[in-house]
C-alpha cells in the first residue's frame, strides 16, 4: 500500500504566546514541532507499510526550514520525503494550501491512501484534508480513531462522533484524517536518525507542480485576516460559604451593587 | 559538562532520553505499586533499536561499545531502574553468545535478539553460590548428543519473560573453576522451568525467578564456547558490563538531583524558598560534586573498556562501586531535602531510594568490587 502523509511544522503549543503590541503570534524564540495529530497520521502510515508493505511518503508545504520535520519523519519511519517550498506561496490560506498540496500529490502520482492529521494545531480549521480529497475528487472520511481492517482495496475503520463512534467501509483511494486516539506515536529508532541525517528531500516550487499563479499564496487566497486578538478575560468568579441563610445574603449583598 | 560525544552517541542519548520522559517516567509508579513488567515499553524500545545497540553489526545490531550501553542505561536509569535492569540483564545474557559462541549460535540469537523478538537473561547465582559463583551445584552432563541439566539458579532477571537464558552449569566437577561451561537454554526446552516471581524491596518493574532445570536436555551445539572455559567467560562478561550498572547509578544520581534542587526552590519554610538556606544548598552541592565525579569515572571506565585492553577488571569494578555508593548516599539525600514529602509515594524519590540499595548488591556486591580492586593493587606492587 502506497501511502501519503500530509505533515505540517506548527510553534510548539507549550511555547506560544501573543506579541502584546501585534495581537500576532510571536514567533520569535518559538520551537517548532510537527504538527502532533500528524505524528498519529504517520504513526499509522508506517504501521501500515509494516503489515502490507508500499512505501511511505511524506508531503510538507512550507519554507526550508520544514525539512526538519521531513527528517523526523524519516527518523520514525517514513521512506521518503517531499517538501513543497515557493516564496509564492507564502500566505496561503486553507483553499490555496489545498490547491497546492493536490497539485504536489498528482505530481508524486501512485497512491492508495493518503493521511492527514484531524486538524493543525497553530489554525485548527480542520479544513485541508477534506479541501485536499475534494480538489483530488476521491472520497474523505475526517476524525479516525481506530483503523479495523486494511488493504490496498478497502479499509474498514471507526470514526470518532460526539456519541460513539461510526463504522465506516471505503474503498481506495481515499483521504483520511485522524484523531489521537488512533495510536501512540513511536519513539525515533537509531536506523531511523541515522537514516535521516543523509536523507535528502525533493523539493517542489511552483512551477515544477504547475500550480496556477491565481491559485496559491496569498493572491489564491480568500481568506484575508482582518484582525487578531485574544478574547476578552472573563469576570472574577467568587464561593460564597456558610450557611444557606449567611450565603444568601451574601449573594443579596453582591446583587444590589448592580441595581 | 561536555563529554564530546560521537554524533551516533548524541543519537542514542536522543532516544533513550525520549523513551524515559514520554515512556517510562509516566508509568513507573504504577508499575512499581503493581510488580508489574514493562512489556510495552520495552516493545517501544526494541522498536527504537535499543536492544540492537550492544549486538555486532554483522548480526543485526550497531556494533555499540561499553560506552554506549552506558549513555543508554544513564537515561533508563533517570527514569526508572527496574526497566533499565530489565535491559542491562538482557544484554548481559547474550554477552556469552557475543564474546564466546560459535559462529551458527551468534547467527541463531543475535539478529533476534537485536530487532527486539528475543529477551534474554543470565543465570548464574544458586542458593549457596553468591558472591562465590564456584560454589554452583547446577550440572550438565553429555547424554548422546545431548546436554542434561540439572538444579536450580535463584533471582536471575528477566526470569520467566525472557526467550533466551545463559546458564552456567558444572561439566566436570573435578577440575573446580576449569569444571564450569555455559550453555543457551530456551524457554519451553523440556525440563526448565521458571519459578514465581520474587517480592523485592524495590526494582520492582524487572521480574526475578528461579530457574528449575529437571534432566533438561538441550542439544549438544548450544554449548558456549568450549567445554570449561565458562568461568572465564562469566568474567570477561561481569567486566564489560558492570559499568552499565554503573550507569543505572548515574540515572538515579541525575534524578535525584533534579527532583531535589526543583523542590528545594519552591518548598517555602520560614518565609524562605529552602534553597535559599545554606544546609540545603551544601548536601545539593554535595550531590551534584559526586554525581559530577562519578559520570566522569564511569565514562571513562567505558572508554578504557572499548579500547579492549587485558586490564578491565580493575577499572571496571572501580567505577561499579563509586557509582552505584554515589546513588544510594545521594537518593538518601533527596529525599532528606524533600523532608517528609520525599518520603511519601506521591514523590519519586522513596522509590530511587529503595532502587538504588540493589545496585550495591548484584552483578558483585560493592564489597566484592572492593575485593577485585584490592587484589589488583596486591599484584601491581609485587611486581614493582
Ligand atoms: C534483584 C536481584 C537480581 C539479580 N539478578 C541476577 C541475575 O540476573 N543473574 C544472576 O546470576 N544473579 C543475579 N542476582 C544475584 C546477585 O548477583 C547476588 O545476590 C550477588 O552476587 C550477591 O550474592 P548473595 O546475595 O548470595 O550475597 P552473599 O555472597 O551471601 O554476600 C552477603 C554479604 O557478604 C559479603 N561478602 C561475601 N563474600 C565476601 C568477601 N569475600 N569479602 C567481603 N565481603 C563478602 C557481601 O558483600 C554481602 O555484603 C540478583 C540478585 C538480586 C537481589
Amino acid at each position: 500500500m502506497n501511502i501519503i502523509v500530509c505533515i505540517k511544522q506548527v510553534p510548539d503549543a507549550k511555547d506560544v504566546r501573543l506579541d502584546p503590541e501585534t495581537n500576532t503570534l510571536a514567533r520569535e524564540g518559538v520551537q517548532s514541532i510537527m504538527n502532533p495529530y500528524d505524528q498519529h497520521a504517520l504513526e499509522e502510515a508506517v504501521s501500515l507499510r509494516e503489515q502490507l508493505g508500499g512505501k511511505v511518503t511524506v508531503l510538507t508545504m512550507g519554507p526550508p526550514q520544514a525539512e526538519e520535520i521531513l527528517k523526523q519523519a524519516i527518523s520514525c519511519g517514513a521512506d521518503k520525503g517531499v517538501l513543497v517550498s515557493d516564496r509564492a506561496f507564502a500566505g496561503a490560506d486553507t483553499w490555496a494550501t489545498s490547491y497546492t498540496l493536490a497539485k504536489a500529490v498528482e505530481k508524486i502520482g501512485d497512491f492508495d491512501l493518503i493521511l492527514c492529521g484531524k486538524q493543525a494545531i497553530d489554525g485548527d480549521t480542520a479544513q485541508v484534508g477534506p479541501g485536499l480529497a475534494i480538489r483530488l475528487d476521491i472520497p474523505f472520511v475526517t476524525c479516525i480513531q481506530n483503523i479495523r481492517e486494511a488493504s490496498e482495496s478497502e479499509l474498514v475503520m471507526e470514526r470518532m462522533m460526539d456519541d460513539g463512534y461510526d463504522v465506516v467501509a471505503v474503498s481506495c483511494p481515499v483521504l483520511l484524517t485522524v484523531v489521537k486516539d488512533l495510536n501512540t506515536p513511536r519513539v525515533p529508532s537509531l536506523k531511523g536518525k541515522m537514516k535521516a541525517k543523509k536523507a535528502e528531500f525533493t523539493v517542489l516550487s511552483a512551477e515544477d507542480i504547475g500550480a496556477d499563479a491565481a491559485c496559491i499564496g496569498l493572491a489564491g487566497s480568500p481568506t484575508q485576516v482582518v484582525d487578531v486578538f485574544p478574547p476578552k478575560p472573563r469576570g472574577g468568579r467568587a464561593i460564597l460559604n456558610g450557611s444557606m441563610e449567611e450565603q444568601i445574603e451574601q449573594l443579596v449583598e453582591k446583587l444590589a451593587v448592580y441595581l | 559538562m561536555d563529554y564530546f560525544l560521537s554524533e551516533e552517541q548524541h543519537m542514542i542519548v536522543e532516544i533513550a532520553q525520549q523513551l524515559t520522559d514520554e515512556r517510562i517516567i509516566p508509568n513507573r509508579a504504577e508499575l512499581d505499586e503493581k510488580d508489574e513488567f514493562p512489556r510495552e515499553i520495552l516493545k517501544s524500545m526494541a522498536q527504537a533499536d535499543l536492544f540492537g545497540v550492544p549486538i555486532p553489526e554483522e548480526y543485526g545490531g550497531f556494533g555499540g561499545g561499553c560506552l554506549d550501553i552506558v549513555l543508554a542505561l544513564e537515561q533508563l536509569g533517570r527514569g526508572c531502574i527496574g526497566i533499565g535492569t530489565a535491559f542491562a540483564a538482557s544484554a548481559l545474557g547474550v554477552y556469552p553468545i557475543i564474546i564466546a559462541g560459535s559462529e551458527e549460535l551468534k547467527k541463531k540469537y543475535l539478529p533476534p535478539v537485536a530487532e527486539g523478538k528475543y529477551f534474554a537473561a543470565f543465570g548464574l547465582t544458586e542458593a549457596n553460590a553468591g558472591s562465590d559463583a564456584s560454589g554452583i551445584q547446577t550440572t550438565a552432563v553429555l547424554d548422546g548428543d545431548e546436554w542434561v541439566l540439572n538444579g536450580t539458579k535463584q533471582w536471575i532477571t528477566n526470569g520467566g519473560e525472557a526467550e533466551i537464558y545463559t546458564v552456567i552449569a558444572i561439566t566436570d566437577k573435578s577440575k573446580g573453576a576449569r569444571g564450569a561451561s555455559i550453555f543457551v537454554v530456551e524457554a519451553g526446552d523440556p525440563g526448565f522451568t521458571c519459578g514465581p516471581k520474587e517480592k523485592k524491596m524495590g526494582i520492582r518493574a524487572s521480574s526475578t525467578t528461579e530457574l528449575i532445570f529437571k534432566d533438561c536436555r538441550i542439544p549438544q551445539d548450544r554449548l558456549v564456547g568450549r567445554k570449561g572455559t565458562g568461568f572465564i567467560t562469566v568474567m570477561k562478561t561481569l567486566d564489560s558490563s558492570r559499568p552499565g550498572i554503573a550507569a543505572l547509578g548515574l540515572g538515579i544520581g541525575q534524578a535525584c538531583v533534579d527532583e531535589a534542587a526543583a523542590y528545594a526552590k519552591q518548598r517555602v519554610q520560614f518565609g524562605k524558598p529552602i534553597i535559599s538556606f545554606q544546609a540545603i544548598q551544601h548536601i545539593l552541592a554535595d550531590m551534584a560534586i559526586q554525581l559530577e565525579a562519578s559520570r566522569a569515572l564511569v565514562y571513562a571506565a567505558a572508554k578504557h573498556i572499548d579500547a579492549h585492553p587485558k586490564d578491565m577488571s580493575k577499572v571496571s569494578s572501580m567505577c561499579k562501586v563509586m557509582a552505584t555508593d554515589m546513588a544510594m548516599k545521594v537518593s538518601v539525600d533527596a529525599v532528606q531535602v524533600m523532608g517528609g514529602y520525599g518520603y511519601m509515594r506521591e514523590y519519586p524519590v522513596e522509590k530511587m531510594m529503595r532502587d538504588a540499595k540493589i545496585l550495591q548488591i548484584y552483578e558483585g556486591t560493592n564489597q566484592v568490587q572492593r575485593n577485585v580492586i584490592g587484589q589488583e593493587l596486591n599484584k601491581e606492587y609485587s611486581r614493582k
